[in-house]
């Protein structure tokens, strides 16, 4: 394997990663208030298939990322109501939003397309393009050079093979996702509303006691958590893929689930925990089976890796993962 | 003293929440241009006009009756088993072991090693999470979430690596040899003079379903195991206190529902397929959630909530073959009956509370 390879495979991970990690990113506002979600994938599939509708029929990227998170806060605010407002079981409505999410959205698109439950492919003005950094190597330079960007890419030097390959030529919401890692740590750690957030979901009667509104800020993580799995689902349709097609988070939110826990729960470690999962991802899409030395490992274990791994750490062998002590549990004032 | 009398809370509720999920259901089907009652009267038609219809109804509510009471009998221990796709997808890969390997002289003898097979396969990977659960503490659900997807790709490695033919392209193993072949309802009922339809695959597994839901009320409560199930399910503390063992319960309990689940695979694997195929299941082990949500875990309760979704998915089929709506209509159903009979339960319960109260202050 040769460094430019490796190089694109770390590139495929940052591309693979990001759905992932604003998913988990999502998860983590919401767990952290002590709403379990395991309704990502469906917020996020929900979202997938707006965002490209919309972006299909006007033609406009930004109207079809605005309509994804739309659809994807419908749903979270649905999760709030039963959750929140009639104390319902969390779980359970996860599970209700993931196949509502599944089912609406091949029925809506049979419905409006007739593509067999598929948005028509996106073009250009449709998707979200990369974003071409200064001295990178892009379609421009290839287009003066008269020669494809691969060969470009493959006569520079390393320093600029990292550069343009990995770096540069993402589309704007790989930047905003990995942007949104530092900026969930400063809103937990560094902001009043933060405090209040990781409070609600360790001991709500506190917060409750000091005057605060439980259900208020539950309903904001629950909305920040709609607005990032939107984002995520938007990202999918729009920029890693031109279209949307049936069922086509295939399982990222659960991942994305995986992740929050292998980070237990703390931003910064899951930007790695989703780095880490995209690359397995990103290895498993590149290369069928891998042998190492003597043994073969199938792509099967790929795979299943990312849920093998989260098992492994929710057994407590690699150190143990403690969920927000309230999480899970409705909250009642004492009357 | 109760809030309302016991029959509110096992029928009316769920009748109410049916009712909502439904005229939901219909404003959708209002949505994409088509006419709710006439799709009704063609889901019914479809799906129990013939006897074929009703060979697919029983063929589908078979599969949802084992996965229905494996996640009432987790239930009835206060865990969550979403596990039961997983376990259903291990459970086909005993039967196909069973079928595959080894010559049998009848299928009745076949049947009872394929569900001994099916069942000790499904509890083995049920037992897993169990026991992380009872010992260290981690997530049943997320646990068996993961685990759905682990056995998705044990089985996909299986399937591709070890019992696919040489000679075939396809990820599935080779055809079962005729003798394990099970008797349909069409064979069952032809000496008795019943004319059931030829083609459909609803088989003698449905007798197993049917008993199997006996045994789990007798289970759940004619035994002591059952008893302290149900006092775990109910109160940890308590059970403790009791000297019920957590462990013990937790772990037995799950296995019993992994092994519900994956006899499902006798139905799907060895009734109508008659090899192992990639995603056999085709997300039985989730309805088996709505089935048990709706039939308040009572095995009475799921054997009529799954003769329910049978007939959804019957009916849903029928009518993505003659009108344009879709087949995903089930999917959106069955997240309506997950929605208000599992989250929003309250949402039904608080006002008919009152209203009964209401009425009993009335009558004092």
């Amino acid at each position: 394997m040769d460094f430019l390879t490796l190089i694109q495979v770390l590139d495929s991970t940052v591309r693979l990663a990001t759905p992932l990690l604003l998913a988990c990113l999502a998860g983590l506002y919401s767990e952290r208030a002590g709403i379990f979600d395991i309704g990502l994938e469906g917020k996020m599939l929900m979202a997938a298939f707006f965002s490209a509708a919309i972006a299909a029929v006007t033609g406009n990227v930004w109207l079809g990322l605005l309509a994804g998170i739309a659809s994807s806060l419908v749903l979270a605010a649905l999760h709030g109501l039963a959750s929140i407002t009639f104390r319902g079981n969390q779980l359970i409505s996860g599970v209700a939003i993931n196949f509502l999410a599944a089912g609406l959205t091949v029925l809506i698109a049979q419905d409006w397309f007739k593509q067999g439950g598929r948005t028509p492919s996106l073009l250009t003005d449709g998707r979200f393009e990369g974003l071409e950094w200064p001295f990178a190597i892009g379609p421009q330079d290839a287009a003066e050079a008269g020669r494809p960007v691969s060969q470009l890419m493959k006569d520079a030097n390393p320093v600029q093979q990292v550069y343009s390959e990995l770096i540069s030529g993402h589309s704007i919401l790989v930047y905003l996702a990995f942007l949104a890692v530092p900026a969930t740590w400063w809103i937990l750690y560094r902001t009043r509303f933060g405090l209040r957030l990781r409070a609600v979901g360790e001991n709500p009667a506190a917060v409750d006691t000091a005057g605060v509104s439980v259900v208020g800020l539950r309903f904001a993580a629950v909305a920040i958590c709609g607005l990032l799995c939107g984002i995520a689902g938007a990202y999918l349709a729009t920029a890693l893929q031109a279209g949307f097609v049936k069922d086509m988070t295939a399982g990222r939110g659960f991942i994305a689930l995986a992740a929050l826990i292998f980070a237990k729960w703390r931003p910064w470690h899951a930007m790695g925990a989703c780095l880490l999962f995209g690359l397995l991802q990103a290895v498993a899409l590149r290369f069928q089976n891998i042998e190492l030395g003597p043994i073969v490992m199938p792509v099967q274990v790929m795979d299943a890796l990312p849920y093998i791994l989260t098992v492994v750490i929710l057994a407590g062998f690699v150190g143990k993962a403690v969920p927000p002590r309230a999480g899970g549990d409705p909250y009642v004032k004492e009357r | 003293m109760e809030k309302m009398p016991k029959w509110a809370d096992v029928v009316l509720i769920p009748l109410i929440s049916l009712a909502l999920a439904a005229g939901l259901s219909a404003l959708v089907i209002l949505a994409i241009g088509e006419d709710p009652v006439a799709a009704v009267k063609l889901m019914v038609d479809g799906a129990l006009g013939s006897s074929y219809g009703w060979g697919y109804t029983l063929y589908y509510a078979t599969n949802f009756m084992f996965t229905g009471l494996a996640v009432a009998v987790a239930a009835h221990a206060g865990l969550f088993n979403i596990g039961g796709e997983g376990q259903a997808m291990l459970g086909g890969l005993g039967v196909a072991v069973i079928c595959l390997f080894i010559p049998w002289p009848h299928w009745s003898l076949a049947l009872l090693f394929a569900i001994l097979g099916a069942g000790l396969f499904g509890a083995a990977w049920a037992a897993i999470p169990a026991y992380l659960q009872a010992k260290r503490g981690s997530h049943i659900v997320i646990t068996t979430i993961m685990f759905n997807f682990i056995a998705a790709a044990v089985l996909n490695y299986v399937l591709v690596n070890v019992l696919k033919p040489a000679s075939s392209m396809d990820p599935a193993s080779a055809r079962f040899s005729e003798t394990v072949h099970l008797p349909s309802l069409h064979e069952l009922l032809a000496p008795l003079g019943i004319a059931f339809s030829k083609s459909a695959p609803a088989n003698v597994s449905l007798l197993v379903a049917i008993t199997a839901c006996l045994a789990v009320w007798l289970l759940i409560w004619r035994t002591s195991l059952g008893f302290e199930i149900r006092a775990f399910g109910k109160s940890e503390a308590g059970a403790r206190y009791a000297g019920i063992s957590p462990v013990k319960i937790t772990i037995i309990a799950m296995m019993i529902s992994g092994a519900l689940a994956g006899m499902m695979a006798i139905n799907n694997v060895m009734g109508e397929a008659e090899r192992l195929v990639l995603n056999a299941t085709e997300g039985a082990g989730f309805i088996g959630i709505a089935v048990a949500l709706m039939g308040r875990n009572h095995p009475f309760g799921v054997f009529l909530a799954a003769i329910l979704f049978g007939f959804l998915y019957q009916g849903g089929a029928e009518l993505a073959l003659w009108t344009k709506i879709p087949r995903e209509l089930i999917v959106v159903i069955q997240a309506l009956v997950i929605l208000f009979t599992g989250a929003l339960d309250n949402m039904v319960r608080i006002p008919l509370e009152k209203i009964f109260l209401a009425f009993r202050k009335e009558a004092n």
